[in-house]
C-alpha cells in the first residue's frame, strides 16, 4: 500500500478442485489486466489431478484418462506452458498473478525468480536445491522437487509452481513429469518433517523478498 | 500492410516457438485481440494483434522456432499500399530494439495466402483513433461497414448508423458505448417494491436472446448478497462523508514494527489494524455509531464487534472480530489475517459471521481511493478505508511528502446527523494522525 513497495495480496484458497481454481485464476487475471487489483499470489492444494500443458505430449501420460478417472484422478488440458504434470494432496501449488510490466518485462527472468523463491525457501528447511540448465524447475539430490509452468497474457502471469511437501510420490507413476524421465522428490522424501503451513509462510516471505512486494493477507 | 514480428519477451530471449495461431489467414482481427501464442521455456504467451484489419498472410507455421523480430504474419489494415511497409512489433515487445527492416526471411516460400476479402481495401481508409476505439469496444467487424467519409473512410457516423441498424429496436447510440452489456440489473424501484416480507431477487427483464449472451443462475451466496444490499439501501438513509487522513506517523510505526511482526508472528502488518484500533476508541466515545434501530428504539451495544469485509471468489463475506476494543494492533492484525484466510477457504464458523456492531471495508487494498460502501444491516454505519499513498501536501506553507488516505464513513441518517458523523470520523483521523505509540 505504500508507494515504495508494491503490494501483493495472498489468497490461500485451501483445498480446491483444479477447475475451480482455474476459474478463480482467470477472474484474478482479468481484474489484474484491468488494474482493478494489485498483484496476487494464490496458494492452493488440489485433489488428485493430472494436467497437460498446451505443448504437452500425450505419450508422456502413461495412463489413459479413463484409468486416471478410475483411480480418482481428474484430467485437464490447460493453456499453461510445460508438459504433463500431477497435482495432489501434500503439494503447495502457487499461482502468482503478476503484471510483469511492473516487474522487468522479462519472462525468463520471471521463471528464474520463481525458482529462486523455492530454492531459498527450501534452504530455510536445510534442503539444498538448484536449477538445471534446460530443465526449468527446482532440483535436489533425490530428483525434481518443484515444477513450473506459466501462461502470460498481456504481461499478466497465471499458473505457476508446484512444490512437493509430503506428496505421495507414487502418483507420479501415471505420468512422465514434464517429459523428463527422472525421479521426483518431496521435502518428506528428503527427510524434512516441515508442516505445510510453515512452508507456505516461507514461500510467501521469499516471494515478497525476491519480487520486492509487500505481501498482504487482506 | 502491417508486418507482425516475433516479440522479444525478455532480455536474454533471442527466439520463440510459435505454438498456435489463434486466427486463420483471411480472418478479421481487432487490435489487441490475441493473435498467436508463443512458447519459451515453460512459458506460454498470448500475443495480441498490433493492428486491426484482416490477417492477410501467415508466414510461420505452428511449431516453428524463429528469432525475435522475424516477421510471422502480415495484417492488411486497409492503409494505402505505398510500398514501405513498416514492421510493427506486437505491442508486448516494448523493450525490443527498433526492429530491423524486414529481412527477407528464408520462409518466403510461405503458404499462399488465402484470397483476402478485398472489401476492406475498398471501404476502410485510414481509421481515426475514435473509430478504432468504438469498433474495439463494440466488437464491430469493420469489414462489414461501408465508409461514407472522404476516400470511403469509415467515420463515427458510419459506426453509429451500423450499431443502430444492428440493435432492433434501434437503441440510441451513445458515443463510445460500452461493450455489449450483460443483462442489465433490474431497476432498483422494481426490487424495492418486492422487498417487504420476503426479499427476493427479481429475475432480470428479458432482453431477448442476443447472440453471445449467456444465462447462468446466481450462486446462493450471490443471491444472499443481492438481497442484503437492496434491503439495506431500502432500509437506511445512506449518507457518506469523506475525511482525508495523514497516515505518515502510522506508516512510521508500521515500518518500525513490521519486520519484527513478520519474523515473530509470521504475518505482515498492514495499515488496517491501526484503523481498527482508532475506530474502537472513537466508537467508545460515540456509542450511537455502535448501535442498531429497532422500530422506534435505539439499541446501544455494549460490545464492539467489528465486521471486516472480505472479498471472496464471486462474493463477499463479513466475518466479525468480537470485542475488538480489547485487542492490540498486532492482535487485530492476527484476527484479520486469520478470519480472511478462513473466509477464503470457507472455514468460518457460523458465529463468526454474526453479531457485528460496526463494519469496516478495506477497498484500499484493491487500489480504490474512496468509495461509498453500503451499510451492513442492522448496523448504522460502515467505514471504508482507501489506499494509502504518498502525496505532496502543504504544511505551514511548505510542500511535504506525506502518506495520505481517505476514510469514507457511510452512516444511516435516520439516526446519525452529519455533524456527529464528522466528529466521529474526525476522532479516528486525529488518533491516526497523532499516532505515537509503539506497536504492540
Amino acid at each position: 500500500m505504500i508507494a515504495t513497495e508494491r503490494a501483493c495480496q495472498i489468497c490461500d484458497l485451501g483445498r480446491m478442485r483444479y477447475a475451480d481454481a482455474l476459474e478463480r485464476q482467470n477472474q484474478s487475471v482479468e481484474l489484474r489486466k484491468s488494474g482493478a487489483i494489485s498483484d496476487q499470489l494464490l496458494i492452493v492444494e488440489h485433489p488428485h489431478v493430472v494436467t497437460m500443458g498446451r505443448n504437452g505430449h500425450h505419450e508422456n501420460l502413461l495412463a489413459r484418462p479413463e484409468l486416471l478417472a478410475r483411480s480418482g484422478i481428474e484430467f485437464f488440458e490447460t493453456d499453461r506452458g510445460g508438459d504433463v504434470t500431477y497435482h495432489g494432496p501434500g503439494q503447495i501449488v502457487g499461482y502468482p498473478i503478476l503484471d510483469l510490466r511492473e516487474w522487468k518485462r522479462d519472462v525468463h527472468a520471471y521463471v528464474r525468480a520463481i525458482e529462486q523463491v523455492i530454492i531459498d525457501a527450501l534452504a530455510g528447511f536445510g534442503i539444498e536445491s538448484w536449477r538445471e540448465a534446460g530443465a526449468t524447475g527446482v532440483w535436489t539430490s533425490e530428483g525434481k522437487i518443484a515444477a513450473i509452468g506459466v501462461h502470460i497474457s498481456r504481461w499478466v502471469t497465471s499458473h505457476g509452481f508446484a512444490l512437493n511437501v509430503d506428496t505421495d510420490l507414487n502418483y507420479f507413476r501415471y505420468i512422465v513429469p514434464c517429459g523428463l524421465t527422472r525421479p521426483v522428490a518431496s521435502m518428506r522424501s528428503l527427510g524434512c518433517q516441515a508442516e505445510r503451513g510453515e512452508v507456505v509462510a516461507a514461500l510467501i516471505q521469499n516471494f515478497g523478498r525476491v519480487f520486492e512486494r509487500q505481501m498482504e493477507t487482506l | 500492410m502491417i508486418d507482425v514480428v516475433m516479440p522479444q519477451m525478455g532480455e536474454s530471449i533471442v527466439e520463440g516457438t510459435l505454438t498456435k495461431w489463434l486466427k486463420k489467414a483471411g480472418e478479421t482481427v481487432v487490435r489487441d485481440e490475441p493473435l498467436f501464442e508463443i512458447s519459451t521455456d515453460k512459458v506460454d504467451t498470448e500475443i495480441p494483434s498490433p493492428a486491426a484489419g484482416v490477417l492477410a498472410e501467415v508466414l510461420i507455421e505452428e511449431g516453428k522456432t524463429v528469432g525475435i523480430n522475424t516477421i510471422v504474419a502480415r495484417i492488411n489494415d486497409g492503409a494505402k499500399a505505398d510500398g514501405a511497409s513498416a514492421p510493427v512489433a506486437a505491442p508486448v515487445a516494448t523493450q525490443a530494439e527498433p526492429p530491423a527492416p524486414p529481412a527477407p526471411t528464408p520462409t518466403a516460400a510461405a503458404p499462399t495466402p488465402e484470397p483476402v476479402a478485398t472489401v476492406v481495401e475498398e471501404t476502410a481508409g485510414p481509421l481515426s483513433p475514435l473509430v478504432r476505439k468504438m469498433a474495439r469496444e463494440n466488437n464491430i467487424d469493420l469489414s462489414l461497414i461501408k465508409g461514407t467519409g472522404a476516400g470511403n473512410r469509415i467515420t463515427k457516423q458510419d459506426l453509429e448508423t451500423y450499431l443502430a441498424s444492428k440493435n432492433a429496436p434501434p437503441a440510441p447510440v451513445v458515443q463510445a458505448a460500452p461493450p455489449p452489456p450483460p443483462p442489465p440489473p433490474p431497476p432498483v424501484q422494481q426490487a424495492v417494491a418486492t422487498i417487504p416480507q420476503t426479499v427476493e431477487v427479481p429475475s432480470p427483464p428479458r432482453v431477448g436472446e442476443a447472440p453471445g449472451t449467456r444465462v447462468e443462475p446466481m450462486s446462493v451466496m450471490r443471491q444472499k448478497i443481492a438481497e442484503h444490499m437492496v434491503f439495506s439501501k431500502h432500509t437506511a438513509a445512506h449518507v457518506t462523508t469523506v475525511h482525508k487522513v495523514d497516515f505518515t506517523k502510522v506508516a512510521k510505526a508500521r515500518d518500525k514494527a513490521k519486520g519484527n511482526v513478520q519474523a515473530q508472528y509470521g504475518f505482515s502488518l498492514t495499515f488496517l489494524p491501526f484503523v481498527l484500533k482508532a475506530t474502537c476508541v472513537a466508537l467508545r466515545q460515540f456509542p450511537i455509531l455502535n448501535a442498531s434501530i429497532e422500530g422506534t428504539n435505539i439499541i446501544y451495544h455494549r460490545d464492539i464487534n467489528l465486521g471486516i469485509a472480505v472479498a471472496l471468489e464471486n462474493g463477499l463475506i463479513v466475518p466479525v472480530i468480537r470485542n475488538a476494543d480489547e485487542k492490540s494492533v498486532i492482535g487485530l492484525q492476527r484476527s484479520v489475517a486469520d478470519l480472511a484466510a478462513r473466509a477464503r477457504s470457507r472455514h468460518l464458523r457460523p458465529d463468526e459471521v454474526q453479531g457485528g456492531t460496526f463494519s469496516i471495508t478495506n477497498f484500499g487494498s484493491f487500489g480504490s481511493v474512496f468509495a461509498t460502501p453500503v451499510i451492513n444491516q442492522p448496523q448504522v454505519a460502515i467505514l471504508g478505508v482507501g489506499t494509502v499513498e504518498k502525496q505532496p501536501v502543504v504544511i505551514d506553507d511548505a510542500i511535504a511528502i506525506r502518506s495520505i488516505a481517505y476514510l469514507a464513513l457511510t452512516f444511516d441518517h435516520r439516526l446519525i446527523d452529519g455533524a456527529l458523523a464528522d466528529q466521529f470520523t474526525g476522532k479516528i483521523k486525529s488518533i491516526l494522525e497523532g499516532w505515537a505509540e509503539e506497536v504492540s
